[in-house]
């Protein structure tokens, strides 16, 4: 069974600072991390190896540093990892992103599953599964918080939410799942596995070694059909609240206004 | 002379019942293609009897019913099959699709097939001085707007529920339907084995919605806020911490990572207010927050507060409604 995740390093959200004047991110205000929901997705093909003896690879697309999220990714249980990293990947919006990963994919070849978070914390557009999917021509489901079993031809996964509904799904392999938070719980890395985390060779593709399955023009911000032109960073509001205490009469009397004035009662 | 015009919604039907993201898409449509000078067209994909003259009622000009067995249930293969053949033909300028959870996972693979970009989950669109559409959509957990261009053509993106009001509805509008076949109806490498509700509410559309999360103490003590759900008319909700400690269904989950609501009152009983709690609530009309701790987070985005025991407040709120009818 050959597992592939995909993973994206994202800044501490509890951290990162806002620049409300000149919206922007300010990046060097927190440590990356791995994405949460990449967890998820890490830890599900994890216990899919344990279960069939199979081999976890992890890919992300970043700047070099990444590779620390990668020894993070190996300790967490993943055999192989692989940083696609080229100064012509850097601006990528999800479609050159998608581009870039499904190149590597299609140049390793032999895949059974491909398995992504929900979305990831920055960007939170939840679209490069279902790109890459595209891309690579093979069946997707988004929202799995269950595989219900797999073999070496097909699997079968439970849909959380598709129109207000669960969904038992059959699909043939390979296949990319996206997988919510509430399909296991993370474990915690051993010593021994991050002690030889640090030892591990990341595996570096840039564009020269995918040059058979990608163009450079296809690739990082010339290849990215969507451009970001303005970042508003809006100030929070806080709200005025009116906080009662020891006073339950005058609480309930506002509250019965309220629900009053918004026609609930 | 353009090679592509015309705005195009891709209307949503739910099992039979066009969704009313449909019609909010149709009314900020109706703006764009106006800016534009373009027609406003709709296209929705279903089996037989949907209403789709609502569609014509509701703003579009012209709308395509791509009528077959096989999009009665959602799947994302099929649907895209055909939606992207529709737009090879139709040649729109503008594609909109609703967020919801079908539209998130077929965006994508709509968007890589025509090799054209994809902006997620806007919040508000509007047409520059050059007619192009810019995309506003939060990002970084909704701690930043980004204001997005898209250089390819059609200019795809999906929108939020509940971020634009419905087209006006006017019957006198003409009828338009054009009737088509799918071009595909079989997809081979996926199957729907089954399709189940665990759950026979939709908490996205709920007028009240009561919360509870870590205050309370055992999954037993849910009983008396589900009387008090009652009495409003409402749904429960809950925060992550509840779902994981296994005192109800995911369904119920409201954040993040779970359901973003925008009910009209949100009482949140016994919930600290962590951001990404925050994330899923912050937009309701109403906001009544009921906790132990005064200092606790949640009273920065309340509207009214108690600081108080829940085992003793909500009891008391229960009581006082009765008396109340």
């Amino acid at each position: 069974m050959k597992v592939v995740v995909l993973v994206k390093e994202v800044p501490d959200m509890g951290k990162v600072r806002f620049d409300t004047e000149k919206g922007v991110v300010d990046r060097s205000s927190a440590d990356a991390q791995i994405n949460p929901f990449d967890l998820n997705a890490l830890q599900a093909a994890v216990d899919l190896k344990n279960l069939y003896n199979g081999e976890v690879t992890v890919i992300t697309m970043g700047p070099l540093r990444a590779e620390r999220t990668l020894r993070d990714a190996y300790a967490r249980g993943a055999d192989n990892c692989v940083l696609l990293s080229d100064k012509h990947f850097s601006g990528a919006d999800t479609f050159a992103t998608s581009r870039t990963i499904a190149a590597y994919i299609s140049k390793l070849y032999d895949y059974d599953v491909i398995i992504c978070g929900e979305k990831s914390i920055d960007g939170d557009t939840a679209q490069v599964g279902g790109e890459v999917a595209d891309i690579l021509n093979i069946p997707h489901a988004y929202y799995v918080e269950k595989i219900n079993s797999i073999s070496d031809k097909e699997i079968v996964v439970t849909i959380n939410s598709l129109c207000g509904s669960k969904q038992l799904r059959k699909m043939k392999l390979p296949a990319l799942i996206s997988v919510t938070k509430n399909i296991n719980r993370n474990e915690l890395p051993t010593v021994k596995r991050k002690l030889k985390s640090l030892k591990i060779q990341v595996e570096k593709f840039g564009l020269s070694n995918l040059i058979d399955y990608i163009s450079e023009e296809d690739t990082g911000f010339k290849g990215s059909p969507t451009k970001v032109i303005k970042v508003v960073v809006p100030k929070e509001k806080i709200k005025e609240c009116k906080v009662y205490k020891d006073d339950f009469r005058g609480f309930f009397s506002d509250v019965l206004g309220a629900l009053k004035d918004k026609k609930v009662l | 002379m353009k090679t592509h015009s015309g705005v195009l919604v891709i209307a949503e039907q739910c099992f039979g019942d066009i969704h009313r993201v449909s019609y909010e898409l149709l009314g900020k449509g109706r703006e764009i293609s106006q800016k534009l000078g373009s027609p406003l067209y709709s296209l929705i994909l279903g089996g037989e009897g949907l209403n789709v003259e609502e569609l014509n009622y509701c703003g579009a000009d012209k709308v395509f019913y791509m009528k077959n067995k096989c999009f009665e249930k959602p799947e994302e293969f099929l649907f895209k099959e055909n939606i992207v053949r529709f737009i090879e033909e139709q040649k729109p300028e503008v594609v909109l699709i609703g967020a919801t959870s079908f539209g998130r996972s077929c965006a994508p693979r709509i968007a890589a097939s025509l090799k054209t970009g994809l902006t997620a989950d806007c919040t508000d669109l509007y047409v520059d001085e050059e007619g192009n559409l810019i995309q506003i959509r939060p990002a970084f957990s909704n701690n930043i707007l980004a204001h997005i261009k898209t250089i390819t053509i059609p200019q795809i993106a999906t929108i939020r529920y509940k971020e634009f009001n419905e087209g006006k509805r006017d019957t006198n509008r003409g009828i338009n339907i054009t009737v088509l076949d799918a071009y595909v109806s079989l997809n081979d490498k996926s199957e729907i084995i089954e399709i189940f509700k665990d759950s026979d509410f939709d908490i996205t559309e709920a007028k009240v919605v009561v919360s509870v999360g870590r205050g309370i103490k055992k999954k037993e003590d849910l009983e008396m806020f589900k009387e008090l759900v009652e009495l409003l008319g409402g749904h429960l909700g809950a925060s992550r911490a509840i779902v994981d400690a296994g005192f109800i269904g995911s369904a119920h989950q409201v954040g993040y990572s779970g359901s973003r609501v925008k009910p009209k009152v949100y009482i949140a009983c016994g919930i600290s207010g962590a951001p990404q709690h925050i994330a899923g609530m912050k937009e309701a009309e109403l906001i009544i927050a009921i906790n132990s701790d005064s200092s606790a987070p949640i009273f920065n985005y309340a509207d009214i507060g108690y600081v108080g025991d829940l085992y003793e407040i909500i009891p008391k709120m229960i009581q006082a409604l009765k008396n109340n009818k």
